[in-house]
């Protein structure tokens, strides 16, 4: 082996060290993604195309070794049962216009909150966004467990009211849609103000003061100007609160009554009750592809505004 | 209570005397049943620590068993649960010489169990129960008078007095196959019936007085009729009598009432078992054995109001229960009991829809 050659090797395998190194930090986000996202649903998806059985887990294999030969399995059936009965298409649906409603009133409330805090005084701002965080230093779990101490038959708002005089039976809103959405809205505010400000506070305000040169009313500013400008912001908090609440069990389960029917609770049953994990895998695959529109929406919208700015 | 058992369980764990590197023993049981001093006993006694955890639903134990590796040690499945879980090869076979306190069980109860699990060979009682009507007596007699039939299925199943009671709120455990049945029941047909059109009779029935049921649930319901929330459950008896206790204890003037219907209800049996992976088949054995003590059983029926399969534990438990007809059924009322049914797969899906139908009407 000659002299030139060593050295080359040496160099090569510097090199490689140094390219692994970098691929290494680069590819933590990477592996991340791999080890809690791809191989979770490579497991559902598999199991969405298994059969159900009462064994242990309760699903079938879908690889099998057979007289040396190996039969692959595929039970496309489960997702058929998700077309054959409308209860899936109706609580898909349901779900979406839940979480569509959800993040339009929680828009409508974020906004105005998310301008002031983002156009006060700096001291000001500090207080009121530690105001938004604060809630998240209490579990959720019992948050939510509040509202049905405030919400039920005989709870604050109702001892409130009835001491007043202003109703003389409690108004039932526990166990009701009105109930969910007052969940929902109240847990996911956070997730659409904090977007929302950290884009209106980038606001310039020398474009304001253009627009109100050139004669334009604060209102039309707001609606030609801020608005327009604030819509990465607003996609994003939309995004935020959109996507967990079309799958979102928990709050429908506590606040919601019997006649809440959305995706997770029928996930769920498939799951618990009905024993059948294949089609409660298949349940959730839809969930996810159902999903990655508004996502891959939400990245156009984002790509195209920052070609836009720049 | 269920905060009250994690002091419990908490304190046990504190004045344990054994190290932390000793093993512990992973206890799964239904919320709000057991006496507040069982797991302080053990412990005392065997110098094992428990982890003491809870749930309010077969099907939630069930996916976990059915997962593997729940790291529980003792686990307290309904029968009928039980039955499909050892099919499915979830449960340890027990050794009986390790359970000298079986002498105590009643006999008669332990065969009956032997029709979900045969032989008796995963599994021993733990409490068993019914599935009847929990009312708020003031509430009900205000809507429907004295005549009330507080006795009979009628007072929920029928529409025309479910409607008048709308208002102070019905609900309904969370479990078809407890609540279809007894729709059935009601409407004169065999509750353990598989037949697709009886179970869809018993439905139709849920569905009309579906519109005065306030809510599905298993456990909220008995903080809620203590309160006064709501004025009718059908719901699981002792869960009833600890309604009953709090509302007492809580002194604003809410008395409830428990009631086997006439036309018969269900009968069930929780029992304890071992699940196959579990690390501490010892100590799980000791612990089974420890509550099968006479005088164990007998604290816990005389605080959770369920009967126990002990038939030692008797003399001990107060006559104050014995002598409740809700509890203890008389003989008559025990022939109109029924047990619970295991359905083919293709039949639980049938139910796990209809229920669906129900609830949400769609």
């Amino acid at each position: 082996m000659s002299k030139t050659n060593g050295i080359s090797i040496g160099r090569r395998i510097f090199n490689r060290i140094g390219t692994y190194g970098r691929s290494l930090v680069i590819g933590v986000p990477l592996w991340w993604l791999i080890i809690f996202f791809l191989i979770p649903f490579a497991v559902v998806f598999k199991i969405s195309f298994a059969e159900s059985l009462i064994a242990r887990p309760p699903y079938s294999k879908l690889l099998e070794w057979k007289d040396g030969l190996m039969v692959l399995k595929l039970h496309l059936s489960n997702y058929g049962y998700l077309i054959d009965d409308d209860l899936y298409i109706l609580a898909y649906w349901s779900s979406i216009k839940v979480a569509f409603f959800s993040t339009l009133i929680a828009l409508l409330i974020a906004y105005p909150m998310a301008y002031y805090i983002a156009r006060t005084t700096e001291r000001r701002r500090g207080v009121l966004l530690m105001l938004i965080i604060l809630p998240f230093w209490t579990s959720f779990l019992l948050r939510v467990y509040a509202w049905i101490g405030i919400l039920k038959t005989n709870g604050i708002i109702n001892n409130v009211l009835m001491s007043l005089g202003i109703t003389s039976e409690p108004i039932v809103m526990m166990q009701t849609n009105f109930a969910v959405y007052v969940g929902i809205v109240y847990t996911y505010l956070p997730f659409m103000i904090l977007p929302l400000f950290t884009n209106l506070v980038k606001l310039d305000n020398s474009l304001l003061e253009a627009s109100a040169d050139l004669g334009a009313s604060p209102i039309t500013t707001f609606f030609k100007v801020t608005l327009p400008l604030s819509m990465p912001g607003m996609i994003a908090g939309s995004m935020l609160v959109f996507i967990p609440v079309v799958g979102e069990f928990v709050i429908p389960a506590l606040l919601g009554g019997p006649d809440t029917l959305m995706i997770g609770k029928v996930l769920w049953n498939e799951f618990f009750s009905n024993r059948d994990w294949p089609v409660a895998s298949a349940v959730a695959i839809v969930m996810l592809v159902l999903l990655i529109v508004p996502i891959v929406l939400m990245r156009n919208a984002q790509q195209a505004s920052a070609g836009a700015s720049s | 209570m269920k905060k009250l058992l994690s002091t419990v369980a908490l304190v046990a764990m504190m004045t344990s005397p054994v190290l932390a590197a000793e093993k512990v023993l992973h206890v799964f049981n239904w919320s709000d049943y057991i006496a507040e001093d069982t797991i302080k006993k053990f412990t005392a006694k065997t110098g094992i620590k428990v982890t003491y955890d809870v749930y309010d639903s077969n099907e939630v134990l069930e996916a976990k068993m059915l997962a593997g590796s729940s790291g529980f040690d003792v686990v307290v499945p309904t029968a009928d649960f039980l039955q499909r879980q050892i099919a499915a090869g979830v449960y340890a076979k027990l050794d009986k010489s390790k359970l000298p306190n079986l002498k105590n069980m009643d006999p008669d109860l332990m065969k009956a169990l032997g029709n979900f699990d045969k032989g008796n060979e995963h599994a021993v009682i733990y409490m068993w129960g019914t599935t009847g009507i929990g009312y708020n007596t003031k509430a009900i007699a205000k809507r429907l008078g004295d005549k009330a039939p507080t006795d009979s299925w009628a007072l929920v199943f029928d529409p025309a007095n479910a409607a008048k009671l709308k208002d102070c709120g019905i609900t309904l455990l969370d479990a078809p196959t407890e609540i279809i049945p007894a729709a059935m029941n009601y409407l004169g047909l065999d509750p353990r019936s598989t037949k697709k059109a009886d179970l869809e009779k018993g439905a139709a029935l849920l569905t009309k007085i579906r519109p005065f049921v306030r809510y599905f649930h298993s456990s909220q319901y008995i903080s809620d009729l203590a309160n006064g929330d709501i004025c009718l459950s059908v719901g699981w008896s002792g869960d009833v009598f600890q309604a009953r206790d709090r509302a007492g204890e809580a002194k604003k003037g809410v008395e409830i009432g428990y009631s086997i219907p006439k036309q018969g209800a269900l009968q069930w049996f929780d029992t304890m078992a071992i699940p196959v992976d579990s690390k501490n088949k010892d100590a799980a054995h000791t612990f089974i054995n420890f509550v099968m003590d006479a005088q164990i059983t007998a604290d816990i029926t005389n605080y959770v109001w369920y009967a126990n399969g002990n038939k030692a534990s008797l003399p001990m438990v107060e006559q104050e229960i014995k002598d409740d007809p809700g509890i203890f059924p008389t003989d008559e009322v025990k022939d109109k009991l029924w047990g619970a049914k295991v359905y083919a797969k293709k039949t639980d899906r049938i139910i796990t829809r209809l229920w669906t139908k129900i609830k949400t009407g769609k």
